[in-house]
């Protein structure tokens, strides 16, 4: 309270630059109406980017068919006629991204509450820079490292004709998204504030029933919503899972299945698509279909969130 | 700090760098005092599988000629043709030989220039013992029909088959010389270039793929109906996964038209269509 007055007056004084007339600094570039400005500027961006989508991907609709698109498992866009599918992406995409999370979300929890609870701090701090430096390798060297070192291992290990799997995109997938998990899961368990675990010794409970009845249920919206972004990255991540899914564009039907996702779909064929052709549109389609399913996930996990917080709140 | 002062000193910056920007470009193109020279301008259109040479080509005419502009772009190579009996361009690229009837239309002035080869190399892991297939063979096998090594005289290895993006002038190239308008099994791998291509081979004893042949270091190339894919092979047209890219205008060419192929098909340019990893005619 303090500082934000001391900020005011001083803002008063000397808070306008030399070359605006007093009146219009403060009319104009006050810190409120900038900052909405800026807020209403981002929004207006994504609002302008869904837009030129929606627009862009409206001809495969008209022409083929919301049903026929999405169900439809024949991906031949450059074949006489043509065909336009895209039933072998959802599965494709919707594979990769749950084994990522299947490998991902347990280690980033019991990550967290070793970081967060039980490690010493000098092991904390160790630990968390470690998984910072984690998060900020570009997702094209994890692709890289996991085409030259994962893909020939998991070819031999499980005796396949490739080693380009939803398996391996997935495995690899689940490490790019750990850190930005584990970190979010982490802040939310330290967030949690030390009355609870007072209590909760107080009561008589061991340390791990206190991890487990106070703790992750007081972070609980903090651990759904650190999933959930994860599972956005994961769904949305590109060059990485193209290098490592062999991009073939058939419904997979294993884990061991080479497999297309939707993004990849996109990336790899919007360089040198026609412009303008059914073809082009239907890689707007995808991308509208993606904009919905992660729509969808957002909606879904604001209802659990808050949910779950009028339950505690009762 | 403050908001107020940050967002006026970014505002600030930002009208600096862009007003440094405008001047920047305005002086470039006034620039070297060269009053006598007129601007020449060009448009080419046509085959996306030559695309890449005249792409080139143009970006390091233009730099050497900065009074000259020549607008590239792709579409195909029935397009390029069409636009340029049309007088919508000046140039036509094509990735075959123009027809007759097309001949025809132009009242049977098109000019031909031959500018490059283009030729794929099938390849596989260096162990396969598999040296040779044939065109048939190598088109079952990207239809599904064909699906283990055994069935073409290797190990009994099922045979992990990799096309490239089908928007890429290569895949174009291949789906016309070999799979001759029948389409690829979905259930063939994609990879993305043919460096991608050439990696991905050179590590799984299974795969089967195609490059451009300056791609093969590190992999075995396949002899294709008993021609190995050598540069002698591919001049002389015995390597039956060839073609030749043209270039073609109406009547013979000047000005810069002439002087633009006539550059292509020099030695720069030459050397260009192999660094694209096309055979030169040399």
């Amino acid at each position: 309270m303090r500082r934000r007055d001391s900020c005011r007056s001083r803002e008063k004084t000397r808070g306008r630059p030399f070359f605006f007339p007093s009146g219009i600094t403060k009319r104009v570039f006050s810190g409120k109406t900038v900052t909405g400005l800026f807020a209403t500027f981002s929004i207006f961006f994504v609002f302008l980017i869904f837009i030129f989508v929606f627009t862009q991907s409206i001809p495969v609709f008209t022409n083929i068919g919301v049903t026929n698109f999405i169900l439809n498992h024949k991906w031949l866009p450059t074949a006489h006629p043509p065909s336009f599918g895209i039933a072998p992406m959802i599965l494709g995409s919707l594979l990769v991204t749950s084994l990522a999370l299947a490998v991902s979300v347990p280690l980033a929890l019991f990550g967290a509450i070793y970081i967060s609870e039980i490690a010493s701090s000098k092991v904390r701090d160790l630990l968390k820079t470690t998984v910072e430096v984690l998060s900020a390798i570009p997702s094209v060297v994890y692709g890289f490292f996991g085409l030259v070192v994962l893909v020939p291992f998991i070819q031999r290990f499980f005796g396949l004709p490739t080693g380009q799997t939803a398996l391996t995109a997935g495995l690899v997938l689940a490490f790019m998204i750990l850190p930005t998990m584990l970190s979010i899961i982490e802040d939310s368990l330290r967030a949690v504030p030390n009355e609870y675990r007072e209590a909760s010794f107080a009561l008589g409970a061991t340390k791990w029933e206190t991890i487990k009845n106070a703790v992750i249920p007081a972070a609980s919206s903090g651990i759904v919503g650190g999933v959930l972004l994860g599972l956005g990255r994961a769904i949305g991540e590109t060059i990485a899972v193209m290098m490592l899914s062999g991009g073939a564009a058939v419904i997979p039907t294993s884990i061991f299945s080479p497999v297309r996702t939707m993004p990849a779909t996109i990336a790899i064929e919007m360089g040198e698509v026609s412009f303008g052709s059914l073809h082009y549109s239907a890689l707007f389609g995808i991308g509208l279909v993606l904009f919905a399913i992660t729509f969808a996930v957002n909606f879904i996990a604001n209802w659990i969130i808050s949910r779950k917080v009028r339950r505690v709140a009762r | 700090m403050k908001v107020t002062t940050v967002v006026v000193a970014s505002v600030a910056l930002g009208i600096v760098l862009v007003t440094v920007f405008l001047v920047g470009i305005r002086t470039n193109e006034v620039g070297e005092n060269g009053s006598n020279i007129q601007p020449r301008s060009i448009n080419i259109a046509g085959s996306t599988t030559v695309l890449p040479i005249t792409q080139l080509a143009a970006e390091r005419w233009m730099n050497a000629h900065p009074y000259d502009t020549i607008n590239v772009s792709g579409g195909g190579s029935g397009v390029g043709i069409t636009s340029l009996i049309e007088g919508r361009c000046d140039i036509a690229t094509s990735s075959r030989r123009a027809k007759n009837i097309e001949n025809e239309r132009a009242g049977g002035r098109l000019v031909e220039h031959k500018i490059a080869l283009d030729a794929l190399a099938v390849i596989v892991h260096p162990s396969n013992p598999v040296n040779s297939l044939t065109l048939e063979q190598i088109k079952k096998i990207y239809t599904g029909e064909i699906r283990n090594w055994s069935e073409v005289g290797g190990p009994n290895l099922t045979i992990a088959v990799y096309t490239r993006e089908t928007t890429s002038g290569t895949y174009e190239s291949f789906h016309e010389l070999v799979m001759r308008g029948e389409n690829m099994s979905s259930s063939v791998l994609t990879t993305m270039s043919s460096g991608e291509m050439r990696q991905i081979v050179s590590t799984n004893p299974n795969a089967i793929g195609y490059v451009g042949i300056s791609y093969i270091s590190g992999v075995k190339a396949l002899a294709v109906n008993g021609v190995l894919p050598t540069k002698q092979n591919i001049l002389n047209g015995t390597y039956p996964i060839s073609r030749a890219l043209y270039m073609y205008t109406i009547g013979e060419p000047s000005g810069l038209a002439k002087e633009f192929i006539e550059f292509v098909k020099g030695p720069e340019g030459q050397r260009i269509v192999e660094e694209k990893g096309f055979v030169s005619l040399t």
